[in-house]
């Protein structure tokens, strides 16, 4: 009998000791990622931050570090987000509409639609570059221009933008449009002036993410072609550069210039993503509402 | 549209990746160990370019496994609803930040820390890259198994510390368990979006494809060959151009069957608790 209460205690003990060291490891894995995000940024700060400057941002690249500038890389980019929200909300919405609330949730070819959906926010991006390469640049010979770095860049966030809009979408209350039908109003009133204004903070906050996420994506546009050296500043229909496309082309560099220019350029482009997050989440914060 | 895309995506990538296996016979591709397609003699064995994807995948679940379901661990069993409320977001800055820019940091940061440490690192490794990549994934593996966490019932929890339990038993023995198929899921999904991660590799890991499995050198992935060869001016229609194609075929095989594994895993958990 007396041995039973020495055991329990023992053990008791034993569990606070693997408690306190579990937690211990819980801190240290939430520490990997915020010092490894610290490091990170300190990093691109130190190296980058004194050539963030006018030649950066209106000068051409160049062979010359000291007078290389990301003009051309920095317009395209602006460009590219433009067209992409351009062609990824309209059809983005309409597409998520007609999930939610046009299409029959049993039918087959909906189901399909569904996964496929899914699967296609995670196809790896390089692969969408091998569809624009193959299809874009070379099939309907477009060659390789800004539009079809802006299309590629389409396809490959659409899925994300579906996935948000309907969220939002479904976040209307069902009795919204029950009081609309009531007062006699036809489907595509209570979609056009119910639904779709109610979701708008939702869809918009959704599009400017993936917006965000798009502009910095690389390796498709690798693939489409966008120049590696373009001393130009773009228009649609002609050869481009992004900037995270030149911030490769400079690390990729052996030359500790290069690296430094690139630390600037992200610093760039670290900015402009940033702003976007932030007035992402100011629309959430500003408009959500809570039925 | 999406199916457009779908259909448009098997088709651009079959249709060559057909085309290049009638010139190269498929048994050579999936079992060579030598891939050098651009000399004369051209070899496509694709095995070096999938034992160095594999390579950097595993470096980085390293990382991103364990302490990524710690960081959701505490986020949901230990962490206040204020204190979640402000992590969460902070560590999904880590998720946002380009892949691009985390190839930077693991060239002019990471490699040089290793060689500090005297680890025989060259400039490039598939360690480097790996283990930064899997700091990236880490917030994919937190808040998908974090969610999976909070579907777990209050009541199994309470009926557990009702019993005497310490909260890591009920951590360890109650929720972990009852969530692990989104816990599973949110692992296969961090997998194959780190086989399908193309910058990195490209930028840290080097372009010799290598036929090893010493994490210290350098190695070419699957995604950093495609990366590599596309961008430049390939002919259309030649071998090489195709093999961009045949390389893309597998890697999105690869990739399709895991996130069909993790839709399905996550879909299961779904259907127990609500």
């Amino acid at each position: 009998m007396n041995a039973v209460p020495g055991r329990l205690g023992h053990g008791a003990q034993r569990s606070k000791w693997a408690g306190r060291v579990f937690l211990g490891f819980l801190w240290l894995s939430l520490a990997v990622g915020f010092v490894t995000l610290g490091a990170l940024l300190v990093q691109v700060f130190a190296q980058g931050y004194k050539w963030v400057d006018a030649v950066l941002f209106f000068e051409p690249p160049s062979t010359d570090p000291l007078i290389a500038g990301a003009e051309p890389a920095i317009l395209a980019t602006i460009f590219l987000g433009l067209l992409l929200l351009a062609f990824t909300v309209p059809l983005g919405v309409g597409t998520a509409i007609y999930l939610e609330e046009y299409a029959n949730r049993e039918r087959w070819y909906n189901r399909l639609l569904e996964v496929n959906i899914q699967n296609l926010a995670a196809v790896p991006s390089i692969v969408y570059g091998i569809l624009g390469l193959a299809f874009l640049v070379r099939g309907l010979g477009l060659g390789r221009v800004l539009l079809a770095g802006a299309m590629i860049l389409t396809l490959l966030v659409l899925p994300t933008v579906i996935i948000a809009a309907r969220e939002a979408i479904r976040a209307v209350p069902d009795s919204i449009r029950q009081g609309a039908y009531a007062l006699g109003a036809t489907k595509w009133q209570v979609v056009w002036r119910q639904v779709l204004p109610a979701s708008i903070p939702g869809i918009a906050t959704g599009s400017i993410l993936a917006l965000s996420r798009a502009l910095g994506e690389t390796a498709p546009l690798l693939l489409v072609g966008a120049l590696t050296y373009v001393a130009f500043n773009p228009t649609i229909l002609g050869e481009f550069t992004a900037l995270p496309v030149q911030i490769y082309q400079w690390v990729a560099r052996p030359q500790d210039e290069f690296r430094t220019l690139a630390a600037s350029a992200i610093i760039v482009l670290l900015g402009i993503l940033l702003t976007l997050n932030a007035f992402a989440i100011w629309l959430r914060n500003r408009y959500e509402r809570r039925w | 549209m999406s199916v457009a895309t779908t259909v448009g995506i098997v088709v651009a990538l079959f249709l060559p990746a057909f085309e290049f296996f009638g010139e190269i016979s498929i048994v050579d591709f999936i079992t060579g160990t030598e891939w050098t397609p651009l000399f004369t003699p051209s070899s496509f064995g694709v095995l070096p370019l999938i034992a160095g994807t594999m390579l950097v995948v595993v470096c980085a679940s390293l990382v991103c496994i364990p302490f990524g379901l710690g960081a959701a661990i505490y986020l949901s069993e230990y962490a206040r609803a204020r204190t979640r409320k402000f992590l969460k977001p902070a560590l999904e800055i880590l998720a946002g930040i380009p892949t691009v820019v985390y190839g930077y940091f693991a060239l002019t940061f990471v490699t040089p820390r290793l060689q500090e440490l005297g680890l025989p690192v060259g400039v490039f490794s598939a360690l480097a890259a790996g283990l930064v990549m899997g700091v990236m994934l880490l917030p994919t593996v937190a808040s998908v198994s974090e969610d999976a966490m909070a579907a777990v019932p209050r009541d199994l929890r309470d009926g557990a510390y009702a019993l005497g339990s310490t909260k890591y038993q009920v951590a360890t023995r109650i929720v972990v368990p009852a969530a692990i198929s989104g816990i599973i899921a949110s692992f296969v999904l961090a997998i194959s979006r780190a086989v399908g991660e193309t910058m990195i590799v490209l930028i840290a890991a080097g372009g010799q494809p290598n036929w090893s499995w010493n994490p210290l050198e350098a190695v070419q992935t699957m995604t950093a060959f495609i990366a590599a060869t596309g961008q430049g001016d390939v002919p259309t229609g030649s071998v090489e151009y195709k093999t961009i194609f045949a390389v893309g075929a597998t890697l999105f095989v690869m990739t399709l069957i895991m996130n069909l594994i993790s839709i399905r895993l996550v879909r299961k958990y779904r259907e127990v608790y609500e």
